[in-house]
């Protein structure tokens, strides 16, 4: 057979042959549009609100009209954020269309660079809130948001700012500078819970002489993100021993990751998460710490095969249900005693950062109503596992210990806080090399020379 | 003739019988795993491997309540609403592609015009462009059209919102393979038919329609069933061009959320994706015996 074969009749050829395309295009046509709905309009006279809703009354005018937010929360948590701006949807009809993708930091900038950018992203890292501002797409916030941004403490809003202007209003703030341990296992001992690092260094070498279980316990698999947990370790440690100058500087790459600091810092890591002796209760040698998923990591504090576990105040929603925490329950958090103790409570922390994309009027009422004290208050009210850092937040709305716990640390003005490292550096190292280094500094037990160098090497030019 | 019989007879050895069961068996387990944990309340899951609870069975419908009926509170009352999502948006992504490239092969193969060279092999050519490639120049295209200099060459469409972003890409990525698999088995079809046809005075639509299309149904079907499962599976598309707004996400945009952000509500993902599967088998089934069929469609030319 040949390849083409010949047509059959030349006379219908011209005539028939836009007869496919042609139904084609009608096919397509109409398939566009059969869906082409979008977001109402906005606008109307600014009706005027009573009852409940008269305190919405400053953003009012807008109803009808609908706003896209895109972030990285899922559900659960993320069901608590929309019960929380519930009210003020009803009162001020302004509809807030949420969805959450763990894909976020991906899809992010091709949504951006492909115009088709959300009114609000929530980003959790300041490194990619500045590539967003780079890309020229990100709209400042209105005067309303930046007077409210004064509940804050500075450090957050330079946080929120690329090159000294301001651009996106934190919503929440997260604590890591924690230590989950088993109160009733540590009454029962009789251990106190340590102040100093000199403290927790002997706690840790007596519960390892005493046998039986090990003091600490860790998990640092977390699928593409293994390694994410270390980086933490290594975080506080910098920041406990040198303050927040070095630690700033060691973000900006002014200090290396080889320099003698940081590898001073990355041997009192391993003098603590990689000593054999130490770890890695009830799950077995080091090397299994690389193993462990962060989820699973504080388990055995549960059963007495493990004292301690340094995790993030979010890991109180890993415990299985019916665990109590509380100062006298099945488990609790102290907070982790800096290295040095001449730098005053250091306080690692995460957040996220509410990033306005479009400057249309109904974007920036939710934008000012999501950094006022009004609304960290309702979605306090709602769910439990949230802080915010903002200062007029009452703090008797927080009913859980470690909430209160950790607002008390993150409110407080003589603390060093400082955002996690991981987070602010460039993304091919913060959320890519060093994960791997370290990682592999746990499960090959590979040099901290080697583990230093291959991080620096990874730093963009 | 031989060669088939020799091909039959290594087929039905009991050698090669035992070899296609073990790996049959080797190839289900991980699903078997999949069902065991969805029906494995959250605690037997983080603290054993599913197949310790074939021993000691402790199975309920808990995950299934949870993924049908809970869902989120404001994001929706389950899945039911994304199930619907994803057939609005798998059935139009699998027939648009289905349609235009039956068309276009028919038109490449049989209406012979001066470049239909040229552009068969352009189309197949584009086999090579890789999907992650095209997403943000495709996304531009369609939020802010496509100039040059101050003219307009295509005008931007606002389409945010809506299923037709998911549809237009995905007939998009789909054509070049459509193309080229419908183009090499309707080519294959006896010329005599359509000769006669034309002597009885059939136009090129009649053609098409009476002769081609009843005839590939194999080659339709085989493809009908790729494109489905490649649309009902994806995520990335879906993510990039739903984007914006849960009203029109699919069940896998769904799912990858489902476990929570931290990871601690996986059980529920085990469930979530159970239920997903259950229409790609349906479609499966109902289209089988065409598969094999199809599936040496257009691979060898006679």
């Amino acid at each position: 057979m040949t390849l083409k074969p010949t047509a059959p009749s030349a006379g219908y050829r011209r005539r028939l042959a836009a007869a496919p395309a042609l139904l084609a295009a009608l096919v397509l046509t109409a398939a566009c549009s059969n869906s082409s709905g979008g977001s109402g309009g906005g606008g109307g006279a600014a009706q005027s609100l009573t009852g409940d809703c008269a305190k919405y009354q400053p953003y009012a005018g807008h109803s009808g009209a609908t706003v896209t937010m895109f972030a990285s929360i899922l559900s659960p948590e993320s069901d608590s954020l929309e019960k929380s701006w519930a009210e003020f949807s009803r009162c001020t009809g302004i509809k807030i269309s949420y969805e959450g993708s763990n894909d976020f930091e991906s899809q992010l900038p091709v949504r951006v660079a492909g115009g088709n950018a959300p009114d609000f992203a929530v980003i959790p890292q300041p490194g990619l809130l500045a590539q967003m501002v780079k890309s020229g797409k990100v709209v400042k916030p209105p005067a309303q948001t930046v007077a409210n941004e004064d509940k804050w403490s500075p450090a957050w809003k330079a946080y929120g700012s690329v090159d000294g202007t301001f651009y996106a209003a934190p919503m929440s703030a997260n604590m890591k500078s924690l230590v989950w341990y088993s109160p009733k296992t540590f009454k029962a001992a009789g251990y106190e819970t340590p102040k100093t690092w000199a403290d927790l260094m002997a706690l840790s070498d007596r519960i390892a002489k005493a046998g039986g279980a090990k003091p600490w316990c860790g998990g640092i698999a977390s699928g593409t993100a293994t390694g994410w947990p270390a980086t933490d370790w290594l975080e506080e440690v910098v920041l406990g021993t040198y303050g927040g100058e070095v630690y700033d500087q060691w973000v900006g790459h002014q200090v290396k990751f080889s320099d003698e600091k940081i590898t001073t810092a990355m041997r009192t890591v391993a003098d603590w998460m990689l000593n054999p002796a130490w770890v890695n209760g009830g799950y077995g040698d080091v090397k299994s710490i690389a193993t462990t998923t962060f989820q699973d990591a504080g388990a055995p504090i549960l059963t007495g095969k493990c004292a301690m576990l340094q995790q993030a105040s979010f890991y109180e929603a890993m415990w299985p249900k019916g665990t109590k925490v509380g100062p006298d329950g099945d488990v609790f958090a102290f907070r982790l005693p800096a290295v040095n103790p001449s730098v005053a409570n250091p306080v690692e922390g995460g957040g996220e950062f509410l990033t306005a994309f479009s400057g249309r009027p109904e974007v920036q009422a939710v934008q000012n109503y999501l950094s006022s004290s009004d609304w960290a208050s309702s979605r306090v009210r709602t769910a439990t596992g949230w802080v915010s850092a903002n200062q007029g937040v009452d703090k008797s709305l927080y009913t859980d210990p470690i909430d209160q716990l950790s607002a008390a640390a993150l409110t407080d003005p003589g603390a060093t806080f400082r955002f996690d490292a991981s987070d602010m550096m460039p993304a091919a190292v913060g959320s890519g090399q060093e994960w791997k280094s370290l990682t592999a500094w746990f499960a090959e037990g590979q040099s901290i020379q080697k583990t230093a160098a291959d991080i620096d090497a990874a730093w963009p030019k | 003739m031989n060669d088939r019989r020799a091909v039959r007879r290594t087929f039905s050895s009991p050698l090669a019988s035992a070899f296609v069961i073990a790996v049959t068996v080797l190839w289900t387990v991980p699903t078997l795993g999949l069902l065991v944990t969805s029906l494995r309340p959250k605690e037997a899951v983080t603290t054993d491997g599913w197949w310790n609870a074939l021993l000691h069975p402790d199975f309920g419908l808990g995950n299934y309540h949870s993924v049908l009926f809970e869902g989120g509170s404001g994001v929706s009352t389950g899945l039911m609403p994304f199930l619907v999502n994803s057939l609005a948006i798998s059935i139009p992504a699998t027939l648009f592609p289905l349609v235009l490239a039956a068309m276009a092969a028919y038109a490449l193969a049989w209406v012979r015009f001066r470049g239909s060279d040229t552009v068969f092999f352009t189309v197949f050519a584009l086999q090579v462009v890789p999907l992650q490639m095209a997403l943000i120049p495709l996304l531009r295209l369609f939020s802010s059209g496509a100039h040059l200099g101050s003219l307009t060459l295509i005008p931007a469409v606002d389409l945010k919102g809506s299923y037709a972003p998911v549809w237009l890409a995905h007939t998009m990525f789909a054509m070049p393979l459509a193309v080229f698999l419908l183009h090499n088995f309707i080519a294959q079809l006896p010329r005599d038919l359509m000769e006669a046809a034309v002597v009885d005075g059939a136009s090129h639509f009649r053609v098409f329609r009476s002769i081609v299309l009843p005839l590939s149904a194999p080659a339709l079907a085989s493809f009908a069933i790729f494109q489905f499962l490649w649309v009902w599976n994806d995520l990335l598309v879906a993510l990039t061009f739903a984007g914006g707004t849960p009203d029109v996400a699919p069940m896998t945009v769904r799912l990858a959320q489902q476990s929570g952000s931290l990871g601690q509500r996986w059980e529920l993902l085990t469930a979530g994706a159970f239920l997903s599967i259950i229409v790609p088998l349906i479609v499966f089934f109902s289209l089988q015996r065409y598969f094999v069929r199809g599936l040496l469609a257009g691979s060898v030319k006679g």
